[in-house]
């Protein structure tokens, strides 16, 4: 840290008569001027580079020619919405989000009400097989799209589940129930074992504990678990892209590649169908974000 | 009844009895611990029917040569058997040792690792470096911190396609390169540059989850610490060291060890970025998935395998990554 500060206010903390500190005083916590300056300016840089591409996307869904990002310059003069238009009356815009929709929010209530339970058993209790068991919920982040989609689509063909809704909510539930159940594990870590105890001395049963006690606390962390497999869900492209086959179940991640065909890039019409979509997800995401950091991080820093 | 709920009671493990015979203890375990058995069920028998049945479906197909032609498939009206049939591990041994094996997997193998290595390196560093900046008492870190989560915000499929934009041949990043008098890469075309967009873009969305649960870990840090630090008389430098990245480390042992299989099984940033037209900036992942399912006919089994011995080397690297924590005495969150 460096030393050459300004000091403008007199430190109140210091004794009166204490004569020597010609060494420049300050209070904890706050740092000299060029330091302060450094710290804003790659800050600032940091922050123009996260919000660039985003931007530039908004910015190039406003012109109205499929050619326009080359010659981005043009758009200026020509700014238009006819492209939200466009997306919005002629595209099966309204289809994919219905898709994209029940896909995900199928996923996040089986994912959150299967894994409820799981979550508060492996945080409380000690069982022979636990941590065979945790090390299974980790096994199962790891899985690379590749290991699960070959034997997922030929069971799924076999059960004619392939282009259908709940086909490919299985297929995520299949990490969206166990990162949950690890998720809420680092929620209901936090909540105090003391409020257990007294409800165990108050006669309750473990499950009694779980649903009276314990459930209502959690709702963050349930929320937390809810938001992140809806994310997950909603961002998936793999799976997505190979099971879902009739133009009217793609969900939006899909639907946006449709876009660019090997003869036609209609890339105006991309940008703006881009935009719709990031509007509101990350509206809700900021919305929701300090719960899903809190979520996050006490999942990571509790043993 | 008896239900162990040890971390609540305060109650250890350790203090066992003379072991009884197998079908005691199982009963005892049973009645001790019915209730978490009940409430892991779910969990497990999902885990079982979505999870585990698949994958001993796919081990199996992996020793077959299944492929689109042979496998079980309805054609119209007519259902056609399906014909494939077992032939060992001849399929991991060609993609191990065949011919052409460098060419097919060793070369993405070390490609993989490179990539994986360099994000994870790059996301941690940054992360690292923003929460830093970002955990000072500073006007504006709530505005700062608002717009660095914005790649985290913005589902990837999305943004990625707003890079596609600007790395295109005439896009707005070679404008602004020549317009400085700089080189200008064919970033979608030619191999070198195409690996190096793939991380700049990678990089660019996995910073913010690193910085945001790096702040979570910086917030936790004792404050106290610090001033004992100072009164010790240790510089900043000697602080970041002694205090810092300590009180970090079970943040960063679980964060590195999430954005490593992450980043390893990282799909959608370079299967959107480049789609097939890539063939040497492919990572194994999207290589298996180009085997599979990219192309006609799709082979399956092949692909099925890419995908095993992709959870293979997942599987062997975690088990060491938790042996090494464990030596140096931590606990992974997980």
């Amino acid at each position: 840290m460096s030393t050459s500060t300004v000091t403008t206010t007199a430190p109140a903390d210091r004794p009166a008569d204490e004569k020597t500190p010609p060494r420049p005083s300050r209070r904890r916590g706050e740092s000299g001027l060029l330091a302060r300056l450094t710290t804003h300016g790659v800050l600032t840089v940091a922050s123009l580079i996260a919000l660039f591409p985003v931007a530039w996307l908004v910015f190039l869904s406003l012109g109205p020619d499929k050619d326009d990002y080359l010659r981005p310059g043009g758009i200026w003069g020509k700014m238009t919405l006819d492209n939200y238009t466009f997306v919005l009356q002629n595209t099966n815009f309204f289809d994919w989000l219905k898709s994209s929709l029940i896909v995900s929010l199928g996923t996040t209530f089986i994912g959150v009400l299967v894994a409820a339970t799981t979550g508060y058993a492996v945080s409380r209790m000690r069982f022979p097989g636990y941590r065979k068991f945790m090390w299974v919920l980790l096994l199962t982040q790891m899985f690379p799209v590749a290991v699960l989609m070959v034997p997922m689509y030929q069971i799924l063909s076999d059960l004619q589940l392939v282009d259908s809704y709940l086909g490919l909510i299985l297929v995520y539930c299949s990490t969206a129930v166990p990162y949950c159940a690890w998720l809420m594990k680092g929620y209901f870590d936090t909540i105090p074992f003391e409020i257990d105890e007294a409800g165990r001395v108050d006669g309750l049963t473990p499950f009694g504990t779980f649903a009276r006690l314990i459930l209502p606390l959690a709702k963050p962390g349930l929320a937390v678990a809810a938001f992140y497999s809806f994310i997950t869900a909603f961002g998936e492209v793999a799976f997505a892209t190979t099971f879902m086959l009739d133009d009217e179940k793609y969900t939006l991640a899909v639907g946006l590649q449709s876009f660019v065909s090997e003869h036609d890039a209609q890339r105006n019409l991309m940008a703006a169908t881009a935009v719709l979509i990031a509007i509101p997800v990350s509206a809700f995401f900021y919305l929701v974000q300090k719960n899903l950091v809190t979520g996050l991080t006490a999942g990571g820093t509790k043993g | 009844m008896t239900v162990a709920i040890d971390r609540a009671t305060g109650k250890r493990r350790g203090d066992r009895a003379p072991r009884p015979g197998p079908v005691s203890r199982l009963k005892r375990g049973y009645q001790k611990h019915w209730y978490a058995y009940a409430m892991i069920a779910p969990v497990a028998l999902v885990l079982g029917v979505i999870v585990l049945y698949p994958l001993a479906y796919g081990l199996y197909l992996t020793l077959t040569d299944a492929d689109s032609l042979n496998s079980a498939r309805t054609i119209g009206v007519n259902e056609i058997e399906a014909t494939y049939k077992f032939i060992g591990i001849d399929n991991y041994a060609d993609i191990l040792w065949g011919e052409t094996a460098y060419d097919r997997f060793w070369s993405k193998f070390v490609w993989t690792i490179v990539w994986t290595a360099a994000c994870v390196a790059l996301h941690y560093g940054i992360g690292l470096g923003l929460a830093l900046l970002l955990n000072q008492k500073l006007r504006g870190r709530t505005l700062y911190r608002l717009v660095l989560i914005l790649p985290w915000a913005v589902p990837t499929f999305v943004t990625v396609f707003g890079w596609r934009f600007m790395l295109a041949d005439a896009g707005i990043i070679n404008d602004g390169l020549s317009a400085l008098g700089l080189p200008t890469p064919a970033w979608l075309e030619d191999t070198f540059w195409q690996r190096f967009a793939a991380i700049m873009v990678n990089t660019w969305c996995g910073v913010p989850f690193m910085m945001i649960s790096l702040l979570g870990g910086l917030q936790s840090i004792d404050a106290s610490l610090y001033e004992a630090a100072e009164m010790d008389g240790a510089n900043a430098w000697q602080r970041f060291r002694h205090v810092t990245l300590p009180g970090l480390r079970s943040v960063s042992s679980t964060v590195v060890l999430l954005g490593v299989i992450w980043t390893f099984n990282q799909f959608a940033v370079i299967f959107l970025l480049f789609g097939n037209t890539a063939p040497e900036a492919q990572i194994l992942v999207t290589w298996a998935y180009q085997l599979g399912f990219g192309q006609q006919p799709r082979e399956f089994a092949e692909s099925a395998a890419y995908g095993m011995l992709l959870l293979a080397i997942l599987v062997v690297f975690t088990s060491f990554y938790r042996r090494w924590l464990n030596r140096n005495e931590q606990q992974l969150a997980i």
